[in-house]
């Protein structure tokens, strides 16, 4: 399916979890906060929540700001 | 009173420094870690932004560098221009710093400036402060805005000495002045430090604290002016809590005129 995670479009398997996406981007190290389709997707239900095609995935992370 | 037991208190939470301090515009992770370790600062600000992804899978981290649980983390909203960006940035943080709830709230109304948009800042403020942030937030030297921040709930107010990145110290001390006498909660002067005298005089008026970026980052020597800071910071805080004398339009001797011989 297709999805876009930080404005660009990724292919990715169907029927993929939260959990699964940020393996599959090989982020499983960092730490992170995911929004989908502007709702924030809590890291305790990273397993649960399946993203669907054409969801708009945000994926950030602290970096030096003043 | 001794200095060690004049402590600031943001919203129930106690430190020692009274120097905030940004950690963007350094050379790299390095310099960063030394200068915010020269300026003794407890409150680090940080700014959330996309991952990278696929790309410097090595590269030096932030919270590797300046851990979470030695620092304690002022994510804020840089770059946002409307209060649903600043909240939608807020609410990631929380997510990112396992339920922090303090933040830094500024939401931006022009590019050159970088003044703070007051409307959307007191609507992101409302909403952000509702969810059960604790709001720090960076607004002009408006008193009456500083007062509306307030009652409307945020735990400490931080208006500006300048633009940021200026580096023209405190444009209006008279203004900053009206904040402090009138504010129940700490006022933290931030944005457009630029040297020691800068801070030092913002403690002198009275401000709880002073929160920079540029003013250290973008030094000659970072890791000197940070160190320079935190004595700035105390001296002012001193000079505050010392009581100064009046100022006075005419000369008055310092020493006696009994006992002359000539």
């Amino acid at each position: 399916m297709q999805i876009i995670v930080n404005g660009e479009a990724v292919e990715a398997p169907d029927n993929l979890t939260a959990a699964e996406l940020i393996r599959h981007l090989g982020l499983e190290n960092e730490r992170l906060a995911m929004e989908i389709n502007r709702q924030i997707a809590p890291r305790s239900r990273h397993d649960e929540i399946v993203i669907q095609p054409n969801d708009k995935v945000e994926i950030v992370r602290a970096i030096g700001g003043g | 009173m001794t200095i060690a037991a004049d402590t600031l208190t943001i919203n129930g939470r106690t430190f020692h420094s009274r120097l905030l301090v940004g950690t963007g515009k350094y050379k790299d992770m390095e310099e960063t870690r030394l200068a915010i370790e020269a300026s003794g600062a407890e409150i680090i600000t940080v700014a959330i932004r996309r991952t990278n992804i696929g790309q410097n899978p090595g590269e030096a981290n932030l919270l590797d560098t300046l851990p979470p649980d030695q620092y304690t983390y002022l994510p804020n909203t840089a770059g946002c221009y409307s209060a649903e960006d600043a909240v939608r940035t807020c609410r990631l943080a929380r997510e990112l710093l396992d339920d922090h709830t303090l933040v830094k709230l500024e939401v931006l109304g022009d590019e050159k400036t970088l003044f703070p948009h007051v409307t959307e800042t007191l609507e992101a403020a409302r909403t952000l402060v509702e969810e059960g942030f604790e709001v720090m937030v960076y607004t002009n030297d408006d008193p009456i805005v500083a007062r509306e921040l307030e009652q409307i709930g945020c735990v400490a107010v931080m208006p500006l000495a300048a633009p940021i990145g200026s580096g023209l110290g405190i444009r209006n001390p008279y203004n900053i002045l009206e904040i402090i006498e009138n504010a129940n909660v700490p006022v933290i002067v931030d944005a457009g430090v630029g040297t020691a005298s800068d801070a030092a005089v913002a403690m002198e008026l009275g401000c709880d604290g002073v929160l920079m970026n540029t003013a250290i980052a973008a030094a000659q020597n970072p890791v000197l002016m940070a160190s320079a800071m935190k004595k700035a910071i105390e001296a002012g805080r001193e000079a505050f809590l010392a009581g100064r004398m009046p100022r006075k339009r005419y000369a008055s001797a310092s020493s006696p005129i009994d006992g002359t011989f000539f």
